[in-house]
């Protein structure tokens, strides 16, 4: 997995396998006898460190697509690698490590544990890693620190305003140092300037760490950011504006 | 993930949800408590009643005609003292039997009137029974063998007769014949919950006359040490029966009534911890429910946490762990309840409890056997849920 990495030009860009490799993915549900194809055959490479928008209406497939980057569901079939990683043949708690490990999510809802701090939901995804105390919780105060929360760790969600909440979701995302962070519909919860104070985070993030930033949204000016838009229409790509860099 | 981890995570959901887990508790804490004041109570009843037995003497047989079975009407007897006489001569110690007939009389001293059991015995009485007496003397063969009307009181009785004064020396009237008191005994408590210090004690051979009648209602033997009881308990019975061929005779030593009267309590007990264990069971199926409810309210949380990397056995243990927290610590606080309930009615009652440790460990061990048992179901629900389908929950 040592293909020419297509984006050297810019910054922090670590060498090593595609943060995400997809080949010919499909995935059918079957619900009450009817069979619905959400997937019909998805390729795309996700390079270390690059930024990409997967764009779509939805019931095009891209939640679905987005769930099965994030290993929270498995193909019917195709091959999948994560950090050059085939999962396929992973038992549900070799995928649940996996996700630990390289994976890093935000969602459009946040997904914070109310009555929990800031601190204590940030070090949640330690806690799965078997991270002593002590350790989870410098680590999540500097992740906090990277995010301009530094002031807020010992407040709950209810004690935040949805863009602090999204922050803390990033922050939770990135305590792991994971390979990948997905991010679905980030700003969907969010007023504009809020929105807009999240992406230049998620900007940030990924030109100074060089974490690989997938994010999925509806909004053209959310997507914009990304130097790479993925267009899904009816469970197929139809327009990868870097698929002559992506796709192998 | 480590234990303490999960540990710590389902204290955190318990404490944040204080009132249900308060609620699920008290069926548990109810359950409990239950066992272990029910239990002691049994327990309690089963002591005291075998003090009561093993405090009469030791290596006691009583004998009664007929059969002796609960629930069979009484056999009149045919006991005579001849009877009695050739007992003590199979028997070979005349000195270790003893006789009682029994009769409900008044007895008077001035105004003073009590209705008591007057029982005909003699002078061997103390070699086969434990009867201490607080003053004068016990009756003597001088007695038996000449129909004194001498009488020896029980301890309630002198009290409340004669009050402050000695009773020994004085004079009551009992069935209209005047009696001379010789002595009284020392408190002695209750058996099978007839008080022993109401009873007045008079020559067997003056009872008789008194009654119009030559009979006793039994004899009572007392064998010179616990491993010739159940040869002389045969031997008195083997005789009696020759002597009168075709008719029941009943010896019952104290093994036996003690065996007999603690199976029954025993019984009792186990009815007592059935019932409480069935609430307990109740409180069981309480927690199972709450449980299931927070696996449905939390399904948002359990597909969280598997996104950002928690197994199925780390959800799992954390759903389990809170239900066996739940219950034990219901159980704790059950039997700190029950301790305190039960010495509540040691004191404040006539009801003697007893604690024993095996309820107390029965009762823990239940509770979180009942944690495990009814928390297995949802957390393992929790365990599975698949967390795309979880993340998108309402």
């Amino acid at each position: 997995m040592t293909a020419p990495d297509p984006s050297a030009t810019a910054p922090a860009r670590p060498a090593g396998p595609p943060a995400i490799e997809a080949v010919d993915l499909t995935r059918r549900y079957d619900l009450d006898g009817v069979s619905v194809e959400a997937l019909r055959g998805v390729s795309l490479r996700i390079g270390q460190g690059e930024f990409a928008a997967i764009v779509g209406p939805s019931g095009s497939g891209k939640s679905t697509l987005m769930h099965l980057l994030g290993c929270l569901d498995r193909p019917t079939s195709g091959v999948l690698r994560i950090n050059g990683v085939e999962m396929s043949g992973l038992s549900d708690t070799r995928l649940a490590e996996l996700r630990n490990q390289t994976i890093g999510f935000v969602f459009q809802s946040f997904h914070l544990l109310a009555r929990t701090t800031a601190l204590d939901n940030v070090a949640l995804p330690l806690v799965y890693r078997g991270v002593g105390r002590a350790e989870r919780r410098e680590r999540a105060r500097t992740a906090l620190e990277s995010v301009g929360l530094g002031h807020r760790m010992g407040h709950r969600p209810s004690q935040m305003s949805g863009g602090e909440q999204q922050r803390v979701a990033i922050a939770r995302a990135l305590v792991g140092e994971p390979k990948v962070l997905l991010a679905d519909e980030p700003t969907g919860n969010l007023d504009t300037r809020n929105g807009t104070e999240v992406m230049a985070i998620l900007d940030r993030l990924n030109a100074e760490r060089g974490v690989a930033v997938v994010l999925v949204t509806h909004e053209p000016e959310v997507a914009a950011h990304a130097r790479r838009q993925i267009h899904v229409r009816d469970g197929l790509i139809e327009l990868d504006t870097g698929a002559a860099e992506g796709r192998p | 993930m480590r234990g303490r981890e999960s540990f710590v995570m389902a204290l955190e959901a318990l404490r944040v949800n204080r009132l249900r887990s308060a609620l699920t508790m008290l069926g548990v804490i109810i359950g409990v408590l239950a066992v272990v004041v029910l239990v002691s109570v049994g327990t309690g009843a089963k002591d005291a009643v075998e003090k009561q037995i093993s405090g009469l003497g030791t290596n006691i047989i009583l004998v009664v005609p007929g059969q002796l079975t609960v629930g069979a009407a009484p056999t009149q007897s045919r006991l005579s003292l001849a009877d009695v006489a050739y007992v003590r001569r199979v028997v070979g110690d005349p000195a270790k039997v003893t006789v009682s007939l029994q009769s409900g009389e008044t007895v008077r001293v001035g105004r003073t009137e009590a209705f008591v059991t007057i029982i005909g015995t003699d002078q061997n009485l103390t070699n086969v029974f434990q009867r201490p007496l607080s003053k004068g003397r016990h009756l003597s063969e001088t007695d038996v063998d000449t129909r004194r009307r001498v009488a020896v009181l029980g301890a309630e009785v002198a009290a409340r007769m004669f009050g402050d004064v000695d009773p020994v020396g004085r004079q009551v009237s009992i069935a209209g014949a005047r009696f001379r008191v010789v002595g009284v005994y020392a408190t002695v408590g209750q058996t099978f919950g007839l008080s022993r210090d109401q009873e007045v004690h008079v020559p067997v051979t003056t009872a008789q006359r008194m009654l119009g009648v030559d009979r006793v209602n039994g004899l009572a033997v007392g064998a010179s040490g616990p491993e010739e009881v159940e040869a002389l308990q045969g031997r008195v019975v083997a005789a009696l029966t020759e002597r009168y061929p075709g008719e029941k005779f009943s010896a019952v030593t104290q093994t036996q009534l003690l065996g007999t009267i603690g199976s029954v309590l025993g019984m009792l007990t186990g009815v007592l911890a059935a019932i409480a264990g069935i609430s307990l069971l109740v409180g069981g199926v309480g927690v199972s429910n709450i449980m299931l409810v927070s696996v449905r309210e939390r399904t948002k949380e359990i597909g969280l946490r598997k996104a950002l990397g928690a197994r199925q056995r780390d959800v799992l243990a954390q759903f389990l762990i809170e239900a066996v927290l739940l219950t034990t610590i219901g159980g704790v606080i059950g039997i700190v309840l029950g301790v305190g309930g039960a010495v509540a009615i040691r004191s404040f009652t006539e009801v003697p409890a007893s604690i024993t440790w095996w309820s107390i460990a029965l009762a823990f061990g239940v509770s979180a056997v009942v944690g495990v048992f009814f928390g297995v179901a949802p957390a393992r629900r929790a365990g599975r849920l698949d967390p795309v389908v979880a993340l998108r929950a309402e």
